[in-house]
C-alpha cells in the first residue's frame, strides 16, 4: 500500500487541508510559492504536526490524530532533500553520507558509501567538504546521504532550486536515474511547471492549501479542471466565453467565436490556449474558410534564446495602450520565416488545442 | 620584601579551572534544555539564571552564604555528610562558578539558536535521537560560540572577588585568590605586592583574549577542521 495522506493543518492566512494516495512513483507537487507545499511535506516528514488527520505508509500508520499517534521523524524512514542542501558542513562527504548509517560495521559501511558516491556520481569527493563542493554536487551528496538509509519514502522540497541551469538539467537527470531505480512514493515539490511535469509521473497542483487538481499530468495540462489549475499551469491565454451552441462559443475578451472540440458537462465559462498551441497561417488565402483563423497585429515581442514570445492583438492594429489578446510563443526558425510579412498575420486557435472550464 | 607567596596564582588558576569546567557544562545542559521551551514560566526560569550577572557579587555572595551555612538547607544537608564548604577551597568554585554561569549559559544559547535548524531536522529524518542530534549536529556546530563562552566564563572567575570573599572568606594558602591578595595587600598598604599581583592579572587576561581571538577565528566554519568522531 502507498503513501495515503489525509491532514488538516492551520497555517498563518489559511489551512492546508488534503487528502490523496501516493502511487508508489513520483508525484510531482506543483504550486505558488506560500501555497503549503514544504508544509505538506514537512507534516509527512514528521518535522511537523498537523491538527487532524492521519497519515499511513505502506498501511503503517505514521499520524493520527484521534489516536494520538506521531511517529517522531527519525523512525518514518523519510529520504528528505532540502532547498539548500542542509549537508552537515562539520563533516566529510563520506560522513554526511554515513550519518544515517551508524548502526553498520564499520567495513559495510564503508562499502555502503563508496556504492552509494557511485550512484549518485560523487565518487572521489568522499574527503572534501561540503563547502568545496558546487551546488550540484551539494545537491547530489544529499542525496546519496537520504538514500543511505534506505528510505521507505522520497521527500523532495524544490531540489532543484538552488541550482543554476546547467547544474540543473544535470540534477534532474540524476533524478530521474534515481527514480526509475525507485519504486517507492515520491513527492517532489516544486513551483516551476516544467520541473513538475518532466519529474512528476503524476501531478498535484496545491493552490493556497487545498488541492486544485491530481492526477495524470498530461490529462492536467490537456484540460485543466478549472480556472485556477489552467493558471497554476502556465497558461497565458483565458478569455471568457459564452456558449452559443454545441461546439461553439464566444469568446467575450477576444471579441470573435470559437470552434471547440472538448464538451463540458456545464457551460463554460471560460477558454484557454497554451502559448506554444497558437499557429500561424501561412498566408491569409490559405486561412479563408478554416476554423478559428484571426487577423492579428503585433503588438511587442520578447525574446529568449530559441523561443520568442509575441504579444498579438486580434482584428485591428495595436492601439497606443499596448493593449494585447494573446500570447503566442514560437521557435525561432519558424518565426523567421514570417517576421517580414505584412500585417495582418494570421493566427490559427485549433479547436483541439483550446479547452474549456466552468466557473 | 618577603619572598613572594604565589599561592594565590595556583588558587586562582585552579578555581578558574574547575569553575569553568562546572559552568561549562551547567551552562549548556541548560542551554540546551530551555531552548526547546517557551513560555512565561520560562521567563521566570530566565531570571533566576541571569540573577548572578546582575546582583552585586556581594549579594550572591551573601544567599550563597544562607544556603551553604550552618542553617542553610545545603549546608545542614552536607553537615550529615560531614561536609562544611564555607571558608574552604570549594566555596571559591562554587562562587566563581554560579557568577560565571549567567555568561556562558548566554552564550551558549545563543550559540545553539545560530544553528541552523534544516540541519537538525536533516539529523532527525536520517535517524537520529535527540541526544545524538545535539552532540554531533548542533554541539560542533556552536563550538565557537560555547567555546567563546567558556573562556568569558574563566575570565570572569578569575576576576571573582565579592561572593568568593562573602563565601570562602581571605584564607592565606587556600581561598586568597588573586583579586583577595590584591586588595588585602592594598589594605596592608603593600603596594608593591598589589602591583605584583595586578600585573600577573593583567598578563593573564591578555593571554585569554588572545585564545579567544584565535579560537573564534580558526572555528569559523569551513576554516576549521572540525571535530570528528
Amino acid at each position: 500500500m502507498p503513501l495515503e495522506v489525509q491532514i488538516v493543518k492551520r497555517l498563518r492566512d489559511f489551512a492546508l487541508d488534503v487528502s490523496f494516495v501516493a502511487p508508489d512513483a513520483p508525484l510531482g507537487v506543483l504550486g505558488p510559492s506560500g501555497a503549503g507545499k514544504t508544509m505538506l511535506l514537512r507534516s509527512i516528514a514528521g518535522l511537523e504536526r498537523p491538527d487532524r488527520g492521519r497519515i499511513t505508509l505502506e498501511g503503517k500508520v505514521l499520524f493520527d490524530a484521534e489516536r494520538h499517534i506521531q511517529i517522531p521523524a527519525r523512525r518514518r524512514r523519510a529520504g528528505m532533500l532540502f532547498q539548500h542542501y542542509a549537508l552537515f558542513p562539520h563533516r566529510t562527504v563520506a560522513e554526511n553520507i554515513a550519518f544515517g548509517l551508524s548502526h553498520l560495521p564499520r567495513e559495510e559501511r564503508a562499502n555502503r558509501i563508496s556504492e552509494l558516491a557511485g550512484r549518485t556520481h560523487v565518487a572521489g569527493l568522499e574527503r572534501s567538504y561540503p563547502k568545496e563542493l558546487s551546488g550540484g554536487e551539494q545537491q547530489r551528496v544529499a542525496l546519496a546521504r537520504a538514500l543511505a538509509i534506505e528510505p521507505a519514502m522520497l521527500l523532495l522540497d524544490e531540489p532543484l532550486a538552488a541550482l543554476d541551469a546547467h547544474l540543473r538539467s544535470q540534477m534532474e537527470a540524476q533524478l530521474q536515474e534515481t527514480f526509475a531505480a525507485y519504486r517507492r512514493p515520491v513527492l517532489l515539490v516544486t513551483h516551476n511547471i516544467e520541473e513538475a511535469y518532466r519529474l512528476g509521473g503524476e501531478l498535484l497542483v496545491l493552490s493556497r492549501g487545498h488541492i486544485a487538481a491530481f492526477g495524470d499530468k498530461e490529462q492536467i495540462f490537456r484540460r485543466p479542471p478549472s480556472l485556477e489549475v489552467a493558471r497554476l499551469t502556465g497558461c497565458k491565454n483565458i478569455s471568457r466565453v459564452r456558449s452559443i451552441s454545441a461546439g461553439t462559443v464566444e469568446a467575450l475578451d477576444w471579441g470573435c467565436r470559437l470552434h471547440v472540440a472538448q464538451e463540458t458537462p456545464r457551460p463554460p465559462a471560460f477558454a484557454g490556449i497554451r502559448a506554444h498551441h497558437i499557429d500561424f497561417a501561412e498566408s491569409s488565402s490559405a486561412a479563408a474558410g478554416e476554423d478559428n483563423v484571426f487577423p492579428c497585429w503585433l503588438v511587442r515581442s520578447s525574446e529568449t534564446p530559441f523561443r520568442i514570445t509575441l504579444y498579438l492583438r486580434l482584428h485591428q492594429p495595436p492601439g497606443p495602450s499596448g493593449e494585447y489578446h494573446l500570447q503566442a510563443e514560437v521557435f525561432k526558425e519558424k518565426w523567421q520565416r514570417f517576421r517580414d510579412r505584412p500585417f495582418p498575420w494570421h493566427v490559427r486557435l485549433s479547436p483541439d488545442s483550446i479547452f474549456l472550464v466552468p466557473e | 620584601m618577603a619572598p613572594t607567596d604565589w599561592s594565590p596564582l595556583w588558587i586562582s588558576l585552579a578555581t578558574s579551572v574547575v569553575a569553568t569546567a562546572i559552568t561549562l557544562a551547567a551552562g549548556l545542559a541548560a542551554a540546551a534544555w530551555r531552548e526547546r521551551r517557551a513560555g512565561p514560566a520560562m521567563a521566570l526560569v530566565d531570571g533566576i539564571f541571569l540573577l548572578p550577572l546582575v546582583l552585586p557579587p556581594t549579594v550572591v555572595g551573601f544567599f550563597l552564604l544562607l544556603l551553604f551555612g550552618r542553617n542553610g538547607p545545603l549546608g545542614k544537608l552536607l553537615l550529615l555528610a560531614g561536609a562544611s564548604v564555607v571558608f574552604s577551597w570549594p566555596a571559591t568554585v562554587i562562587a566563581a562558578a554560579v557568577v560565571a554561569f549567567p555568561l556562558m549559559y548566554l552564550t551558549a544559547r545563543a550559540a545553539l539558536e545560530q544553528v541552523d535548524t534544516h540541519f537538525l531536522e536533516a539529523a532527525r529524518t536520517l535517524g537520529a535521537s535527540e541526544w545524538r542530534v545535539f552532540r554531533e549536529v548542533a554541539l560542533p556546530l556552536a563550538w565557537p560560540g560555547v567555546l567563546a563562552g567558556a573562556i568569558l566564563s574563566f575570565a570572569r572567575a578569575l576576576g571573582e572577588f565579592g561572593a568568593t570573599l562573602m563565601l570562602a572568606g581571605n584564607i592565606p594558602g587556600k581561598t586568597a585568590t588573586i583579586p583577595i591578595a590584591i586588595y588585602f595587600a592594598v589594605e596592608a598598604d603593600d603596594i608593591p605586592r598589589a602591583l605584583e599581583w595586578c600585573f600577573m592579572d593583567v598578563t593573564i587576561s591578555m593571554a585569554l583574549l588572545g585564545g579567544l581571538y584565535y579560537w573564534t577565528r580558526a572555528m569559523r566554519p569551513g576554516h576549521a577542521r572540525w571535530t570528528r568522531r
